[in-house]
């Protein structure tokens, strides 16, 4: 076997461009090199915008036009690509590369069964018979560990769950013997229990069958956990590229020493994410006036209880007027106090309920059972104008949380004015630049539309439009999950300088445990629709009591728990 | 190449002929009164003598009457003018208060979902299950039963807008109520009612302005349609009588001469009407594929 020590997948000098309507060009991959020997597993890791899943598209011929390869070369197995089609004689996508994409809902066609799909690519690559490939598919579906194979081989998708459907794509993606497998984002979308078994799935392929495989992704974790050979990229170029153990321990380039030390790590709590602070005096300035506005909220104790969830229960569905409808019950029974000022933390996994607690206190939903008990005052369907305005929430996605027909400074002063905080529309507008400045934007950023502004300043405008009744307590329903890690970072620290600012009480949601360890004072583990565990973080993560809080944290792939304590102290 | 993306940005010719042939017809509708070379509706303006002339480039044609004239002998271009305006008042009036009641319904039911949504849904599957056509002719035959002829001459307008109206909201409502059921699960809507804003003002400030784009588009379109019903309905005598013509009206009268030679009277203002609809729907066409380009061809 000559061929194993052949590269997979050889680039040089790679050059996508995408021509622009005022005639420029945007350089979307800049000269990038790299290389994937067989069983070798390489990441391609940056932040959105890098350039990472251009150059996995690139190699598939999957380029949407006008984008093109406008330099270098790309050699797959051997075989080059040409560079006008953007395809390679002889090596054909599905075939001789397989694609594992991030959202296992959508990859899958929802009108054909799992055995059809799986035994298209082999019927028309490998010209088997039909009763060839369905045994084919059996084999895969086992080796892809999927329970009862050859039941599921008639199932649709919507009948599998997303863990299934990805091993699905999975299989389908090895159907054909590819040599080189391009995984954008494979377990983006997964809960961490699932993530690890996919990861696992995909390393046991490349070490048994000699694939190649090109992962692109934007978690550390995930390159630590799976990854031989990591390429750290910015703005269409590489910036670092080389072992895993070396890049991620030792990284040498300083964007990549900046990108990883802004990963929040699991296994201890730091003050503050070591990232470069965007405070100025300008900030520090708007925060004072804030705090001295926001006074009335630090009248309390610092141990007073500011909201208490007695067995709250919520129910959806059922409401059929004429036949009984299906109950789903999303929360079944919680309890919890969060105190004042304090970062009381929920964290589980898609579909334990975390969401629905949020929404409940928020009073977006109906508690079909239980009570809600806010500063004294029990919350049911309607509510007092001062409840309202104590009670605010930040979103998850940036890009929807704004008004898009709203200029940022009249969605931040509607609240001040409905609430009467300000006396007329000047000073309204005076506290919503002061607002702008809190949380780090510049004061005209608030003439501007939110179409203006990236994903991690939207959030900023998000919190400061929160901000701005002076509540008590903020809902923060996963505030970071949709940003990039530094941009992350950099939130983090600033949801900390506000709670510590406005003596601020938040109930802090996340799927992300080292969001978690990293905010909150204590957390309450969800699984479906219940709590398992309430305790300080700091013991809830050194001494775990509950099962599945221990699979939890096992199963979270963290960089310092792989690579050890040797990571760049920041 | 800073004019060819300004190009891009363009519309078609066709969207900018029509947008022209529209404005001009406005601006001849606003202005008829100074334009027209005579008041239709002022009886002792106009004279049997001159009736049935046909127009200028044929023969026997009479160089005041461009158009030539009726079988009145009222100047068919001044007759057309004032025919046009009050096809176009009628035809924006009726799509003004179709949308606005479809827009408030279909706000409210989007909003508040539920029984409400069911009770505003159902109604409007009820008034949309008629045919607007025989709407219409019952509500102008009841108004015309009731009101005195006096009266009617003043209130045959509103009647026409009220009767073409009363169908044409509902495709108002299903759309915004099909939009605000969209834009109430986006989170800055989530948020307003976080932050405690009143329905009202979540409906009016936040949700409106961003369904918007869609109501325009139906307009532009129904404004067509509400201005070939109004032609419909006055060409079955349902509509605007024969002292205040419309352009339906028009082409009514001119229907019975059709036939004996005296086809301008009925050609003319049809081909007017034929125009100005044809723009109108060219202009709703463009605004369509421009507000929800997954429309157009890739």
């Amino acid at each position: 076997m000559t061929e194993t020590t052949r590269p997979v997948l050889d680039i040089r000098n790679l050059r996508v461009e995408y021509p622009l309507a005022n005639g420029d060009t945007l350089v979307a991959v800049k000269d990038i090199d790299l290389t994937i020997r067989p069983g070798e597993i390489h990441a391609l890791v940056g932040e959105s915008g890098a350039g990472k899943t251009t150059v996995g598209n690139a190699l598939m011929g999957l380029l949407q036009a006008p984008g093109k390869i406008a330099a270098g070369s790309i050699v797959i197995a051997g075989k080059e690509i040409n560079l006008r089609t953007g395809r390679t004689e002889g090596i054909v996508p599905g075939r001789d590369v397989g694609a594992i994409f991030q959202d296992p809902m959508t990859s899958l066609n929802p009108l054909f069964t799992v055995e059809s799909q799986l035994c298209e690519g082999m019927l028309t690559h490998l010209k088997l018979s039909s009763r060839e490939a369905k045994a084919r598919a059996l084999e895969l579906m086992k080796a892809v560990g999927i329970p009862e194979p050859e039941r599921r081989l008639g199932s649709y998708p919507h009948q599998l769950s997303g863990g299934q459907r990805q091993r699905v794509v999975i299989a389908t993606a090895l159907a054909c013997n590819p040599q080189l497998i391009v995984a954008d984002e494979p377990t983006t979308a997964l809960d961490v229990s699932v993530q690890a078994q996919i990861l696992k799935l995909i390393r046991d392929l490349a070490d048994q069958r000699g694939v190649g495989v090109l992962l692109v992704t934007h978690n550390m974790g995930v390159v630590a956990e799976i990854a031989d050979r990591v390429t750290i990229m910015q703005n269409g170029a590489v910036v670092e590229s080389g072992p895993t153990r070396e890049v991620l321990t030792a990284p040498k380039a300083p964007y990549a020493r900046t990108l990883i030390a802004a990963v929040p790590p699991i296994d201890t709590r730091l003050d503050r994410l070591p990232v470069p602070s965007e405070e100025t005096q300008v900030t520090l300035d708007a925060r004072a006036t804030v705090r001295r506005k926001s006074a009335k909220s630090e009248t309390g104790s610092r141990d007073e209880v500011v909201l208490s969830v007695r067995d709250l229960a919520v129910e959806y569905g059922g409401r059929g007027l004429l036949r009984k409808t299906l109950v789903f019950k999303a929360v079944k029974g919680v309890s919890f106090d969060v105190r004042r000022g304090e970062i009381f933390g929920l964290v589980g996994e898609s579909g334990c309920g975390k969401t629905t607690v949020a929404n409940t206190i928020a009073g977006l939903v109906t508690q079909s059972a239980g009570s809600i008990d806010f500063e004294g005052t029990a919350l049911g369907g309607r509510r007092e104008k001062s409840i309202r305005q104590s009670l605010q929430m930040v979103f998850q996605d940036p890009y929807s949380a704004l008004n898009p027909r709203l200029r940022i400074n009249a969605a931040i002063a509607e609240p001040i004015l409905f609430y009467k905080l300000a006396s007329n529309a000047d000073e309204a507008r005076q506290d919503a630049k002061t607002l702008l400045e809190a949380v780090g934007l510049p004061a005209d950023a608030g003439a501007r539309f939110a179409h203006a502004f990236s994903g991690g300043q939207r959030q900023r405008i998000a919190i400061a439009r929160a901000l701005g009744p002076r509540p008590s307590l903020l809902i923060c329903d996963e505030p970071t999950s949709a940003l990039d890690v530094s941009v992350q970072a950099q939130l983090l620290n600033l949801l900390k300088d506000l709670r510590d600012l406005a003596g601020l009480s938040m109930l802090f949601i996340s799927h992300d445990l080292a969001v978690i360890r990293q905010m909150c004072d204590r957390v309450a583990v969800m699984k479906a629709g219940e709590i398992v565990e309430l305790a300080d973080t700091e013991t809830l993560f050194t001494a775990p009591k509950h099962e599945y809080t221990r699979e939890l944290l096992r199963l979270a792939p963290s960089v310092e728990r792989i690579m050890g304590r040797e990571l760049a102290s920041a | 190449m800073a004019t060819q993306s300004l190009m891009r940005r363009l519309p078609p010719v066709s969207v900018v002929i029509a947008s022209l042939v529209l404005v001009v017809m406005l601006v001849l509708v606003i202005f008829a009164p100074m334009i027209a070379p005579m008041d239709p509706r002022d009886v002792a303006s106009y004279s049997l003598m001159d009736m049935e002339i046909p127009p200028v480039f044929m023969e026997g044609g009479d160089s005041r009457f461009l158009l030539g004239t009726d079988n009145q002998g009222r100047d068919l271009v001044s007759v057309i003018l004032f025919g046009l305006r009050i096809s176009v008042v009628i035809g924006l009036g009726a799509v003004v208060f179709a949308a606005v009641l479809g827009v408030v319904l279909g706000l409210v039911a989007g909003f508040f979902g539920g029984v409400v949504d069911s009770i505003v849904m159902r109604i409007a599957d009820i008034f949309v299950s008629f045919p607007t056509i025989l709407v219409a002719l019952l509500i102008s035959g009841i108004a015309r039963a009731q009101l005195s002829a006096e009266t009617m001459l003043a209130w045959a307008p509103l009647v026409l807008i009220f009767s073409i109206a009363i169908n044409e909201w509902v495709q108002y409502a299903r759309t915004v109520r099909a939009s605000t059921m969209v834009e109430i699960a986006r989170d800055y809507v989530r948020a307003a009612k976080v932050i405690g804003l009143p329905s009202t003002r979540i409906m009016g400030r936040h949700i409106l302005p961003n369904i918007m784009s869609s109501v325009m588009v139906i307009a532009t379109i129904n404004l067509a349609g509400a201005i070939l019903t109004e032609a419909t309905l006055s060409f079955l005598g349902a509509g605007m009588p024969p002292t205040y013509p419309s352009l339906g009206t028009l082409i009514r009268i001119g229907n019975q001469f059709l036939f004996s030679g005296l086809w301008w009277i009925a050609v003319m203002p049809a081909t007017v009407l034929v125009i100005l609809v044809l723009a109108v729907n060219v202009i709703g066409d463009y605004l369509r594929d421009h507000f929800n380009p997954k429309l157009m061809a890739r």
